[in-house]
């Protein structure tokens, strides 16, 4: 006795409407492959290149009442992104990070886009030109990827170093985007 | 090893329902008929206002399955009986119960959660007492009577 996907659709719409509903999420077909978003009422929360076993982060983080749904805005915004017709986002977004996180985060969202910025200039930014390798380590813990635009930090020498989706993925978004690339 | 199993972690409630959405479909289905989807619907809205009030993910499949036996009790406007006569307890086999299985919507709804929960879905008698909100001993009675019933009602149409 197999639930009709109509019945299943209505039991999602009503969760979320009556706010019975921690965090969201949904899978994106993207050039780069299925991305899996999340988001709470308060905005869009994650985004993670390997769909495979994120539900059960969302519980640790935003709470058990974790619910498949369609994210309708953040599907769109991306898409436009992947068209090349959007160069900014304008999602609301729910960062839960320790506040040097946040101070690098939001740096970070302000490098525009198909611009390259070093670790070290974004460590300058946030008033700790020393940190570079700390950036570094909040680059590769970004909640939010894509949006918050960590594909633009590059190393010292223009080289592109890591990235949570690879490198190649990197290269990508920043072709995408008509980056000048010295690597 | 008890420590494990006390500290079992809550699913996502995704996982939950995925697992368990279409059994109970079922289950509300031979209680209720044609009026299961909308008890089904109340059933998981129902979990999911009290799944982040659970304490640990153990019994998450008798656990809605108890949910759903309210609701449909609650559509069928009754409250569970639990029939008391004393007559020693019952079994049936696998086999036996899918060759009854289609008369037990003529049970009375408290016997047919029960014989249901017991033959259909395999549950303890201790779940099927949560389910029914009685003793282990009454949701064997419960279950006892039914299949006593089935088969009467077998024989007569035999």
């Amino acid at each position: 006795m197999n639930v009709t996907p109509e019945l299943d659709a209505r039991f999602r719409a009503i969760a979320l409407r009556e706010g019975l509903v921690d965090v969201r999420y949904d899978i994106v077909d993207s050039p780069i492959g299925g991305l899996f978003v999340a988001a709470t009422d308060r905005g869009l929360a994650r985004i993670h290149f390997h769909p495979e076993g994120q539900e059960d982060e969302l519980a640790r983080i935003f709470g058990v009442r974790v619910l498949r749904s369609p994210l309708d805005d953040v599907r769109r915004e991306l898409d436009e992104y992947f068209e090349g017709t959007r160069t900014s986002f304008d999602l609301p977004l729910d960062l839960r990070v320790a506040p040097f996180h946040a101070d690098v985060l939001r740096e970070l969202a302000l490098v525009p886009y198909g611009r390259t910025e070093t670790y070290g200039a974004l460590a300058a930014k946030v008033g700790r030109p020393r940190a570079a390798r700390a950036v570094g380590t909040v680059m590769n813990r970004n909640p939010i990827p894509i949006v918050l635009p960590c594909h633009r930090i590059v190393g010292a020498n223009g080289s592109l170093t890591g990235y949570a989706g690879g490198l190649d993925v990197k290269r990508r978004l920043l072709e995408l985007e008509g980056a000048t690339l010295l690597f | 090893m008890m420590g494990n199993v006390a500290t079992e972690p809550i699913p996502p409630f995704e996982r939950f329902y995925l697992a368990h959405r279409d059994e109970v479909l079922g289950y509300l289905r031979r209680l209720l008929g044609r009026r299961a989807e909308d008890a089904w619907q109340e059933t998981f809205l129902r979990a999911l206002r009290a799944y982040d009030r659970l304490e640990h993910g153990r019994h998450l499949r008798a656990w809605v399955f108890m949910i759903a036996t309210n609701v449909a009790m609650d559509d069928l406007r009754v409250k569970p009986q639990i029939p008391v006569n004393g007559e020693p307890a019952v079994e049936l086999r696998r086999d036996a119960f899918r060759e009854l299985e289609h008369l037990t919507g003529d049970l009375p709804p408290t016997e047919r959660a029960a014989v249901v929960l017991r033959y259909g879905y395999d549950l303890p008698y201790a779940q099927i007492a949560d389910a029914l909100g009685s003793s282990e001993e009454a949701a064997r009675a419960a279950a006892s009577s039914g299949v006593r019933r089935l088969r009467r009602t077998h024989e007569r149409h035999a």
